[in-house]
């Protein structure tokens, strides 16, 4: 296949389907970046401007002026880093119990994390709105945690125990040999090497915790309105503002937009390990 | 030494205390999931069989299996049921379709397809509340830009009103969805992809075999394990996600994009109804439950390979 296809071939068989579908990936986020930029008076007298001619800052200097949307990213912040933390410590130990020990139960364990990854969140938000009520957790930060680590500890038992399968048993065996415990091989030789895709994991954890909504919509209230439910609320009694809802969207998303670009290779590589394989 | 023989080995010599060290390992992560996944599921499971509607707390009461007989003669019910298999039937296909046929381009070697490779994934990452406010400005009836390109091309004669129009608001949202989703295909199918052996498409060449013979004969059949996987993952995953619909539509115009994990949702969050609500989650549940298990099945024997 090294011989070289001739240009107008090239033009018609990659590169102009491929910007096709660039721009349909693309195209809705782009729409939404050109109305945030489009000042109120513009959009609503002649629609969308798409020259960068007459943009300007207008929707997003109000958007931090006259609403809430930083303290509401700060929500989104201390839920979201909760979630990391909550839902990496516990699944660590897990992820690297699985991978090392053959212990009767063992198979059980590990599909009953991959199920409840499956289970229906409006199975589970019922009830835990429920539970939250009469713990007195509700429109609290734990609260908004705990409900994401549903997701997020049985997906980081699965993403880990490839990561960490990965990593020779020969290494920590021969720290054992030299005399580490168990636990000591762990951390001082398999958790270093596994670092990188215990980083990434985490990052994905964060973006969905980031993301999320129903939850946070069900779960939280006043004191910890996330990033999500508030865009939701700009949505006018009477009229929506297109130019700060967008400026909202486009604001909202880019640190999951950044953080996927960021990692995406990484944990391509984890999550299509267990499909590729057959 | 095999797995076994470690673990053979391990039992001979550890004392009983280090038999013990991979429960131990384990009791976090099993602590908190039984915690926040199988006390809550159970809690459920027990709410669909009273008579509980939130605002009446002191009106509660132990019905037996009423909700799901009410549930069998819920008109709204039965609808949602079909939605959801309009919904999932169009929404999975088409993002695989999609997926195929963008990752079969990107698979193509060209300068600038690690840029594309990375901007074609980004609906991946957006959160669903802005996937589904960015589209509802999308097809907005009055200043939507696919009525204004659409009325441009001619295509239409007057506005469509889109997400209003209880004959077209599902469909508008499937679109929605594969947009969303087919991203997840494309990088499935691109790692299945890697597996098919050059020497494959080399030999059929060499046989005079087009390009369209073979993509049918080595690349679909070469994709299939991956293809079946991705699918029923992405089913279960669809079939999860109800905030798109309901911050696009919330299930309206009437019952027009009701779907049974959102008809569940929207019963308890707006008639505070918990016990019906956690009834029609329970059979939605049970649905989805089989699909699942075909996930599971398939998993295993891949491990076991």
């Amino acid at each position: 296949m090294k011989r070289k296809e001739p240009l107008w071939r090239s033009l018609l068989t990659t590169h102009i389907p491929v910007l096709a579908i660039v721009f349909f990936a693309i195209g809705p986020y782009l729409w939404m970046f050109f109305t945030s930029m489009t000042p109120a008076q513009h959009l609503s007298a002649q629609g969308v401007a798409v020259t960068p001619l007459s943009w300007s800052f207008e929707n997003y200097e109000r958007l931090l002026a006259r609403t809430s949307f930083l303290t509401n990213m700060g929500h989104s912040l201390i839920v979201a880093l909760g979630t990391v933390v909550l839902g990496l410590t516990v699944s660590v130990t897990a992820a690297y119990a699985i991978s090392r020990f053959r212990f009767p139960g063992r198979n059980v364990l590990m599909t009953q994390f991959l199920v409840v990854n499956m289970f229906p969140v409006v199975l589970l938000i019922l009830p835990l709105f429920i539970l939250m009520r009469r713990l007195g957790l509700l429109d609290t930060h734990i609260a908004l945690i705990l409900a994401n680590s549903t997701v997020a500890i049985p997906f980081s038992v699965w993403m880990l125990t490839s990561y960490i399968n990965a990593i020779p048993r020969s290494l920590d065996e021969a720290a054992m040999t030299d005399g580490c415990s168990r636990l000591a091989a762990l951390r001082r030789v398999v958790l270093p090497l596994a670092l990188p895709g215990i980083i990434s994991t985490g990052i994905y954890i964060f973006i969905t915790a980031w993301n999320e909504y129903l939850y946070a919509l069900t779960l939280g209230g006043r004191n910890t309105r996330t990033m999500t439910v508030a865009i939701q609320t700009l949505i006018g009694e009477y009229q929506i503002e297109w130019g700060l809802l967008s400026a909202g969207g486009v604001v909202g998303a880019l640190p999951a937009v950044v953080l996927f670009l960021f990692v995406q290779r990484r944990l391509v590589g984890g999550l299509t390990q267990g499909a590729v394989k057959g | 030494m095999s797995n076994q023989a470690i673990a053979a080995l391990d039992g001979v010599r550890m004392p009983s205390r280090r038999r013990l060290l991979p429960y131990v390992l384990m009791t976090p992560a099993v602590l908190v999931t039984l915690l926040i996944v199988f006390l809550p599921m159970i809690e459920a499971l027990v709410t669909s069989l009273y008579d509980f509607v939130l605002s009446r707390p002191r009106a509660t009461q132990f019905v037996g299996f009423d909700n799901y007989v009410r549930l069998m003669q819920d008109e709204v019910f039965w609808i949602s049921l079909g939605h959801t298999a309009i919904w999932i039937g169009l929404t999975v296909p088409l993002q695989m379709a999609l997926g195929l046929v963008a990752a079969i381009l990107l698979n193509r070697t060209f300068f600038w397809r690690g840029l594309a490779r990375a901007l074609v994934i980004i609906p991946w990452a957006l959160p669903s509340v802005v996937i589904a406010l960015m589209w509802r400005w999308i097809y907005d009836s009055n200043t939507g830009v696919l009525n204004d390109l659409l009325l441009r091309l001619s295509i239409i004669q007057t506005a469509v009103p889109w997400l209003a129009d209880p004959d077209r608001a599902l469909y508008a949202i499937v679109v929605t969805l594969v947009w969303q989703g087919f991203p997840f295909f494309m990088v499935m199918i691109l790692a299945g992809l890697q597996g098919i052996p050059k020497s494959h498409y080399e030999a059929a060449s060499i046989d005079g075999a087009s390009s369209w013979k073979q993509f049918i004969h080595i690349t679909l059949p070469g994709l299939a394990g991956v293809l079946i996987t991705a699918a029923l993952l992405r089913i279960i995953w669809v079939a999860n996600s109800i905030d798109v619909i309901y911050v696009m539509t919330g299930g309206g115009p009437g019952y027009a994009t009701h779907t049974l994990p959102l008809y569940a949702f929207v019963k308890a969050r707006q008639n505070l109804d918990f016990g019906y609500g956690s009834a029609i989650a329970v059979v939605f549940t049970l649905l989805l439950a089989g699909v699942v298990a075909l996930y599971l099945a398939r998993t295993r024997k891949e491990a076991d390979r």
